[in-house]
């Protein structure tokens, strides 16, 4: 059984130029420039993929612009499990979310951007399914298909399949104040599974996912086997470096910068001030992953590895770590740092070996965007 | 174009063609594609071959011509093994790869290369029943790199370094896999002892850092290994993986080394159904128990079956594809490419041609003229076997007796015809018979070599000159 | 209806052959043979007795091997319709495996070999009878050196990813025998180079360099002079990489590659588009090796078997695998290889079928037929070029509105975007019409990727036909997506179900393994 959640306001600040929609204010003045959901649409789209296959197929869901209304469109039959208030908010997509799973939808569609992923995030038990409908402004998050024809084509592959394999995404989304304010900080909201396709031919190169948890596997090892005796590790968020503390056997804060010094963690989830204090204590180097998709390896959701931090450091600053494909997934786009300080930025430019294994690197352009005026917040 | 050239392989040579298809894509000439080669890397000139026979009637008669100075092991009486056999290959093998479907074809899916997924699946199942083991690969190169390949799994599984050969191996298949394992491994060569492996010495020798014992079997001069169980059992106590290399021509009547406790077994199938093609047509084939530590080592691609939507169709795909993906690659592992799936159909026909019946009379024929031979050549004065052991098609023996060299040994024979086996020392020479060589053959070879052995008791030895023979076909 | 004959649909209507065929050993009838072998003579046994029953304890196999028993006929006609359930390249527009080279294999050259002169000579001859193979050997060696620019060529590898290896270890042993083996120990590549260059480095213990291409697609010459060190052991490239595009700075590739010591390796498995036009020695290049099998038209043998053709400077030629062929007047004779060659890579010679097969192809077209052949497959590769991105939703990512060489790497992504049907599954529907494309493409860096590379086999007639396919089931994919997504529908099978594949307890890679893991299954 599948579900759908509409967030009818999702991508309503973006035509508007209000990048984001997030908070009433932000609605309001959107509506008021007669910006109009996209949301419910996109959602449409994706279930009529469904309904060429199954039309009589029910789909559980909220009432009215929340869902009901796009399953009715798109000729599918709704099963009305949430009533939102009026008028609705985020808190509405959690209970309709938390509604879906406890009369046991399988796979939860939404229909939204990164806002909209995190509130459903919120409202799923652990091992619940969900898939994202493009529709927000912010899409940070590798939670969404595509598009929505894709979408609705994995929805109908999972109950022509009753089920497909899935894999756990990061749930990512930044503070749209900064974002207006030209400063994208993508932060991990925690993780949602998704599901994927696994190729029905030979050729099954195509990054699937469980290539992908092999490629961070051995991207981390590349970094844990380069770590020497004596030497501080302050390592960074994400989920590779996540990877890089199991490979080391030490436990990680998901979202902090945690200092490992020969196999122990010395501090987690270390502040700025920490971090200072801890590079002065002897040698030391900052382990980095790709944060987000826009490339940045410093300045966004790892503050912490501030200016000061790296200017202390000293040499050879920076230890990036990522699979292969997270270069790729970039599409030739380079590296970002954007620590502050215009000198240690520029320390940090030009190209970065980056640890895709124990016994290969890539070499990646890295740019500093904020001294050459531009500001990459695609 | 500067100079139209139509070709029959080339049908847009044609100048009318040429000049739409330029047109439509807006280009003034073909010149225009190359405008990222600059002019300094440009040839600029013609390439310097002969002139081509452009009629195919020319072409033809010009490279059988070639061919027609070779003189064919049908022409001549041949006991040459070492690595390429002689044996009788059933028409319906050439009929079945010489079809286009299967000739022609490359990397189609499961869908449109139905057909080829089929006969590899086949190919290693038929394998399988030979070899008494669950997982068979489609083919690698050949056995030499099937060889590289399972010592480096076994590299990999224990994460140890040393590898003890038990037996007596190829020098060409020493050389070719020394080389590709040397990063990760280390050959010790164990001195077998009356042509088999000297299990004593093997066990005292193995230890927490041995990651495989490798055994030849048949040797490279064809004697059978007749311990493998203990050699296994000491290999399995101190936690080495035991790698069999050998050839399934004898598998109809002998015991398949799975039984006796080989975890990878491997080598070559060109004795299945291939032509001798003058050492051209060899494929390599790895063999594990269906245990997925040992299936997910190998880099070689398997073909499994599969359920399709229609009840009743046999499908196919690949097992455990990710596996071979390059995401999963770390330091030491290899990778998939075109390697010699059509020798693996062509094996594949032969076994189902050959049914079981086939593959025990063919082992038996080997054995019984192996032996038959054997005798035959020791019972000349001053010519001896090299060793007691059971042998498979070949063996070695030792003409010094007979003041006779190997090397004089061949020249004299070549030019009565007969090509009398495979110098391996200056008295060594390795004698190969197989199915194609009969009694009456054999006797010939027997009574050509008493006649040498006669002329040099008569005179003086060294009326026969040596000539060098290549390094790596001698022991 | 009756005469004339109404015209034909505008796409052809296909359906391959489905036989049913079960899997060959439900077809097995007890006592039934397919084959008799030689019988073993009176004086054969009376010599040797019962040499079974004599062998040691232990090695007489107690039970048969359970292959099928089958008249020789039931044999010929099971595989032969697996034949017709296979989709060789003689049989369809065979461009949709970008970066195989899937050329015309002519059938003359299969005449030519099918001689017992050729499949009847054992490699230990006396060379004196192996006058013509060896002959052709040399000869195949020469014309490759000269297409190549190189000095001396190996013709011993039985495949592309083989030959990739030999040039590594050739690098290897270069570098050992100059006691820079210890020093050297990194490999540059680039992400658009076959990745086995990087998997053979990796195997021979380097550590590999990756590098990206700069902002226009292009390999980035900046990022190479950033990495290249005393350490570099040699940079391992090919060109044009498997986008279709030519990297202009090569010389300048190879030469900061020799200016830190290090060596250039050239991989040209695409080399299809530059016959006669640009060779690797004139880049500079130490090593390079040809795919034959894709380039020199010998069949690809539903996978193999190959050829590899190494071919090196004068500095290395001491490190090509043995035996080497040598001349000496007008004979011929076999060299053992020397002291500092990296010793056998195979048995004997390599894949000498295929090598008389290659130097028939390069013997019925010349220095001007090649370099037809060159600019015909560029020719036909930007003319399909055309027609593909005429088709709504497709695209060529990377140096956009740039001139390619001989392929060019496709990408569905914005037909998947709006209709959720992907690469692959568009790939499967090909085989509806009798076409076909592989997506099997590392790295997976153009999102739903498709490589057409049309050789020059292939007429003005048949590109079109191709375009017009795919151009078929991309509306299709709009207009009735659950057609496509549900093919193949004129397959001889129909959608297959992978999932046992990766599951060990499920899977069943033999017949044996099959009826273990599944004792109750009907024909197990």
């Amino acid at each position: 059984m599948i579900g759908l959640i509409v967030n009818p306001v999702a991508g309503i600040g973006g035509p508007a130029g209000l990048a984001g929609s997030d908070g009433a204010d932000v609605q309001r003045r959107a509506a008021e420039r007669g910006a109009r959901s996209r949301a419910a649409e996109r959602a449409e789209r994706a279930l009529a993929v469904v309904a060429a296959g199954r039309p009589d197929e029910h789909v559980v869901t909220a009432a009215g612009p929340m869902g009901e209304d796009a399953v009715r469109s798109a000729g599918l039959r709704p099963i009305v499990v949430w009533h939102p208030r009026d008028p609705s908010s985020s808190s509405d997509t959690t209970d309709a979310a938390r509604a879906l799973a406890d009369v046991g939808v399988e796979l939860v569609l939404f229909a939204g951007g990164d806002g909209t992923a995190r509130d459903v995030a919120a409202g799923l038990p652990e091992a619940a399914v969900a898939l994202g409908i493009p529709a927000g402004v912010k899409m940070y998050s590798p939670v969404f298909a595509v598009g929505p024809g894709a979408a609705g084509a994995l929805a109908a592959a999972w109950l022509d399949e009753r089920g497909l394999p899935t894999a756990e995404r990061e749930v990512l989304d930044v503070d749209e104040e900064q974002l207006r304010r030209a400063r994208v900080e993508p932060r991990l909201h925690g993780t949602l599974r998704v599901p994927y396709r696994a190729g029905r031919t030979q050729a099954r190169k195509a990054a699937t996912p469980s290539d992908e948890q092999a490629a961070v596997r051995t991207a981390a090892r590349g970094a844990a086997s380069r770590l020497r005796p004596g030497v501080r590790y302050l390592l960074g968020p994400g989920g590779t470096m996540a990877e890089v503390a199991r490979e080391l056997g030490v436990e990680k804060t998901p979202l902090g910068v945690d200092v490992v010094l020969d196999g122990r963690v010395v501090v987690a989830g270390a502040s700025e001030r920490e971090l200072l204090d801890e590079v002065a204590n002897g040698p030391a180097q900052a382990v980095v992953s790709i944060i987000g998709g826009q490339g940045f390896l410093l300045g966004r959701g790892n503050q912490q590895l501030s200016a000061r931090v790296v200017e202390a450091i000293g040499d050879d600053p920076v230890m990036v770590v990522a699979p292969e494909q997270k270069l790729i997934d970039l599409g030739g786009r380079p590296l970002l740092v954007d620590t502050g300080d215009a000198a240690v930025d520029a320390r940090l430019t030009g190209f970065a070996s980056v640890v895709t294994g124990p016994t290969t690197t890539s070499i990646y352009p890295v740019h500093a965007p904020e001294n050459e005026g531009a500001v990459h917040a695609t | 174009m500067t100079d139209p050239h139509v070709h029959p392989y080339i049908p847009n040579t044609a100048p009318e063609v040429r000049a739409e298809m330029l047109a439509a894509v807006g280009a003034a000439s073909v010149d225009e594609f190359y405008a990222d080669v600059p002019d300094g890397l440009r040839l600029g000139r013609a390439l310097d071959l002969p002139e081509p026979f452009a009629a195919e009637q020319d072409l033809e008669r010009h490279v059988s011509g070639l061919l027609a100075r070779n003189v064919p092991t049908t022409e001549r009486l041949s006991f040459l093994g070492q690595g390429t056999y002689q044996h009788a290959v059933p028409a319906v093998v050439d009929e079945v790869i010489g079809r286009s479907e299967f000739l022609t074809a490359y990397a189609g899916e499961p869908y449109e290369d139905h057909g080829r997924f089929q006969a590899l699946f086949q190919y290693q199942s038929l394998m399988g029943e030979l070899l008494s083991m669950d997982v068979v690969n489609v083919p690698t190169y050949d056995g030499f790199q099937a060889t590289g390949t399972a010592l480096a799994m076994a590299g990999r599984m224990t994460g140890r370094r040393r590898v003890l050969v038990a037996s007596d191996v190829l020098p060409a298949k020493l050389s070719k896999v020394r080389d590709y394992v040397r990063v990760h491994l280390d050959l010790e060569p164990v001195v077998p002892v009356d042509g088999t492996a000297d299990v004593a010495a093997v066990t005292e020798r193995l230890g927490d850092d041995v990651a495989a014992v490798w055994v030849e079997t048949p040797s490279r001069t064809g004697a059978i290994e007749h311990r493998l169980q203990a050699l296994a059992d000491a290999a399995h106590a101190a936690g080495a993986v035991l790698v069999v290399g050998t050839d399934p021509v004898g598998y109809g009547v002998l015991t398949p080394p799975a039984e006796q406790g080989a975890d990878i077994v491997c080598g070559d199938i060109q004795s299945l159904g291939l032509h001798q093609w003058y050492g051209g047509a060899h494929a390599g084939f790895i063999a594990v128990h269906d245990d997925p530590r040992f299936v997910m080592e190998m880099p070689s691609r398997l073909f499994g079956l599969a359920t399709t939507d229609v009840p009743g169709e046999v499908g196919f795909g690949d097992v455990a594809y990710d596996r071979t993906s390059f995401a999963h690659r770390e330091e030491g592992k290899e990778w998939v490419g075109t390697a010699a799936a059509l020798w693996g159909i062509a094996a594949g026909v032969h076994l189902a041609l050959m049914g079981p019946q086939g593959m025990r009379d063919l082992g038996e024929v080997l054995l019984a003229r192996t032996a038959y031979a054997q005798r035959a050549l020791a019972a000349i004065p001053g010519i001896r076997l090299t060793d007691g052991a059971a042998h498979l098609r070949e063996f070695a023996i030792d003409v010094a007796g007979a003041g006779l060299t190997a090397n004089g040994i061949v020249d004299a024979l070549r030019a009565e015809g007969i090509e009398p086996g495979v110098p391996a020392g200056e008295h060594e020479l390795v004698v190969c018979v197989t199915e194609m060589t009969s009694q009456r053959d054999i006797d010939r070879l027997a009574a050509a070599i008493t006649g040498l052995v006669a002329a040099s008791a008569a005179e003086s030895a060294d009326t026969l000159d040596t000539v060098a023979i290549p390094e790596e076909h001698r022991a | 209806m009756s005469l004339p004959i109404a015209p034909k649909p505008a796409i052809r209507r296909f359906h391959q052959a489905r036989w049913d065929e079960p899997v060959i050993f439900e077809l097995s009838t007890p006592g039934e043979r397919g084959v008799l072998v030689t019988p073993i003579e009176p004086g054969v046994r009376d010599a040797v007795g019962d040499v079974v029953a004599d062998l040691p304890e232990g090695l007489a196999r107690r039970t048969p091997p359970a292959l099928p028993e089958m008249g020789q006929m039931r044999v010929l006609k099971h595989y032969l319709r697996l034949s017709q359930e296979n989709l060789g390249a003689d049989l369809n527009v065979d461009v949709g495996q970008g970066t195989c080279t899937m050329k015309y294999a002519p059938k003359v050259n299969e005449r030519i070999i099918t001689t017992p002169k050729l499949a009847a000579m054992h490699p230990l001859q006396d060379p004196a009878d192996a006058q013509g193979a060896l002959e052709i050997i040399w000869r195949t060696e020469r014309m490759m050196a000269e297409i190549s620019g190189m000095d001396e060529v190996s013709l011993h590898t039985q495949g592309g990813s083989a030959a990739i290896w030999a040039n590594i270890a050739m690098i290897r042993a270069f570098h050992e025998a100059n006691g820079e083996g210890e020093q050297r120990r990194e490999v540059v590549t680039t992400i658009f180079s076959h990745p086995s260059n990087a998997a053979a480095a990796k195997a021979a213990g380097y550590d590999v360099i990756t590098l990206h291409p700069d902002a226009d697609g292009y390999p980035d010459l900046a990022a190479l002079k950033r990495v290249l060190s005393s350490r570099t052991a040699a940079i391992m490239v090919t060109n044009p990489e498997d986008t279709g595009i030519y990297n202009p700075a090569i010389r300048e590739w190879v030469d900061a590659a020799h200016g830190v010591g290090a060596l250039a390796s050239y991989d040209q498995a695409n080399a299809n588009g530059i016959l006669g036009i640009t060779r690797a020695r004139d880049a500079g290049f130490d090593v390079c090796h040809f795919n034959v099998h894709k380039t020199f038209g010998t069949p690809h043998g539903s996978g193999g078997p190959g050829t590899g053709a190494n071919a090196v400077s004068a500095a290395l030629a001491p490190f090509l695998p043995g035996p080497r062929v040598v001349r000496e007047g007008d004979r011929y004779s076999v060299r053992e290889a020397g002291p500092l060659s990296i010793g056998a890579i195979g048995p004997f010679h390599g894949v000498v079928p295929n090598i008389v097969r290659a130097y028939a192809w390069i013997m019925a077209l010349g220095a001007d037929g090649l370099r037809a052949v060159a600019e015909t497959a560029v020719l036909n590769n930007n003319y399909l070029m055309k027609r593909i991105l005429e088709i709504p939703g497709a695209s060529a990512p990377y140096a956009t509105g740039r001139r390619r060489i001989e392929q060019v790497r496709y990408s569905w992504q914005e037909l998947f975007e709006q209709t959720g049907v992907g690469s692959e599954e568009i790939g499967v529907r090909a085989s509806d019409f009798g076409m076909h494309y592989w997506t099997s493409h590392h790295p997976y860096v153009v999102p739903q990727p498709f490589t057409l590379e049309p050789t020059e086999s292939y007429s003005k007639a048949e590109l079109d036909e191709y375009a017009d396919v795919l151009a078929e089931i991309a509306r299709e994919a709009r207009e009735t997506p659950e057609v496509v997504r549900t093919a193949p529908h004129n397959q001889t099978v129909h959608h297959t179900h992978h999932d046992d594949l990766d599951d060990p307890d499920r899977w069943a890679i033999t017949w044996r393994a099959y009826r273990r893991k599944y004792p109750d299954a009907v024909g197990a």
